[in-house]
């Protein structure tokens, strides 16, 4: 059996088409280019300031001025370009990044997306997490399906919002869902679980969709 | 034309009690070390820093805030540094906690000589009703149908800054993602000091890789001083 992590970044992998310009949040969406099919490129932007982002590099190539926005050494692909911050945010919020990525403390059937601060826990700052998901054109979020069996899929998200009404999808170890007017609809499950399971583990009433197919895993 | 190169020591002198300070960098990626360093060796008081985060606990941004010199630091993550939350428990050190394109605009407009910016960014979150360390609360303005935040501009006393290649009158060549907010503060403080990796002669580079311009730069400090 695939690990969570692994059934997730494949799903978030298979959405993207050749020549998309994603930005990857930490965790598991960093995991998503290992799973790219072959003769897809995607082009990554990473927020403090580089298009064409590449991989790690290999011990002992570290470039000191070169890493993500996580403060890790990367490399850049041949092609890539760097820019300063102010530009790296006309990109994210000018509409030109095609999907962001990132994970989610909560997130709720209106859209709506909690993953920056839990207040008196945990206050880490926004960073870009707000820019990104007001500005790219499609928000993706990368997540476990509850935590620790504790819901994060909600009617209504309890922790302060990083935005209001903007992600589209859902992508979890248990399922694929799209965020509509109407709710949560669930376009494709795991079939390593029931749909009760599925709609048991989320804290809103999930929308079955007509024509639901398991996830290809 | 006025000789830009300083020491540490003398660009310390330039640090007065109560000031705000706009320091480059990403996690220290791009910060100037000897200038964090001399704003240390100022000994001054009561500063403000701006800057993407918090640094980390001894490098950068952490190192005045580890001296107790910074009493407000305006920033969009300070994860990275457990120091500050450690201070901000203690109630040693204030924070505002801004998105980060809205910070690189409202640094922006600052430099631009605009009032300030209009961002969808934090629409209906507690940046815009100014709740847990964002600050004051934001003027809603519609345009064309949709609402944005008002966003102040921000301005400094002296932006710290840092370069790879510094020619011997300021024009300045940032590296890969070192570049980050450096190339923006140029324009947003009164007095801007740039850290150098290397400095070569007026003429050396080529005016098309300068990203600032040298009439933006007061002074020059050799990084490893």
């Amino acid at each position: 059996m695939m690990d969570a992590k692994e059934i997730i970044a494949r799903k978030v992998a298979s959405m993207l088409k050749d020549g998309d310009f994603v930005n990857l949040g930490i965790g598991i969406p960093t995991l998503v280019p290992n799973y790219l099919p072959a003769g897809v490129e995607v082009i990554f932007q990473s927020e403090n300031g580089m298009v064409m982002a590449g991989p790690s590099p290999e011990p002992g190539k570290e470039d000191p001025n070169l890493t993500n926005a996580g403060g890790q050494p990367v490399t850049i692909q041949p092609g890539g370009a760097f820019f300063d911050s102010a530009t790296s945010f006309m990109f994210i919020r000018g509409g030109h990044v095609d999907f962001t990525v990132l994970g989610a403390l909560e997130v709720d059937e209106k859209g709506n997306l909690s993953n920056w601060i839990v207040p008196g826990k945990m206050v880490p700052g926004m960073g870009g997490a707000m820019d990104l998901v007001a500005g790219a054109k499609k928000v993706v979020v990368a997540m476990t399906h509850t935590q620790k069996g504790a819901h994060k899929i909600l009617k209504a998200c309890s922790l302060p919002y990083t935005a209001v009404h903007e992600v589209d999808y859902i992508v979890t170890e248990m399922g694929f869902m799209v965020v509509t007017d109407d709710g949560i609809v669930l376009k494709e499950y795991n079939p390593e679980y029931t749909i009760e399971q599925i709609q048991e583990a989320t804290g809103c009433k999930l929308i079955i969709d007509k024509d639901i197919k398991p996830m290809a895993l | 034309m006025r000789n830009k190169i300083i020491t540490k020591e003398e660009a310390s002198k330039l640090f007065k009690d109560g000031m705000t300070i706009m320091t480059g960098g990403f996690l220290c990626v791009g910060t100037s070390d000897v200038g964090t360093a001399a704003i240390v060796e100022s000994g001054a008081k009561n500063l403000t820093i701006i800057s993407n985060d918090g640094g980390l606990p001894t490098k950068g941004n952490g190192l005045p805030i580890a001296s107790g010199q910074v009493s407000h630091l305006i920033a969009s993550h300070i994860g990275l540094n457990k120091m500050v939350g450690q201070k901000l428990n203690a109630g040693e050190i204030k924070v505002t906690l801004v998105p980060q394109g809205t910070l690189a605009e409202k640094i922006r407009a600052g430099g631009a000589g605009l009032g300030g910016i209009l961002t969808p960014t934090g629409f209906g979150t507690i940046v815009q009703s100014g709740g847990d360390m964002t600050g004051e609360p934001k003027k809603v303005i519609k345009v064309q149908g949709k609402d944005y935040l008002l966003e102040e501009k921000l301005h400094a006393d002296v932006a710290v800054l840092r370069g790879a290649i510094v020619d011997e009158i300021g024009n300045v060549y940032y590296d890969k993602t070192a570049r980050n907010f450096n190339q923006v503060m140029a324009f947003a403080a009164d007095i801007v000091i740039v850290g150098a990796d290397k400095i070569v002669k007026r003429g050396e580079m080529n005016p098309n890789d300068v990203m600032t311009p040298s009439v933006l730069v007061d002074y020059i400090i050799k990084e490893g001083n």
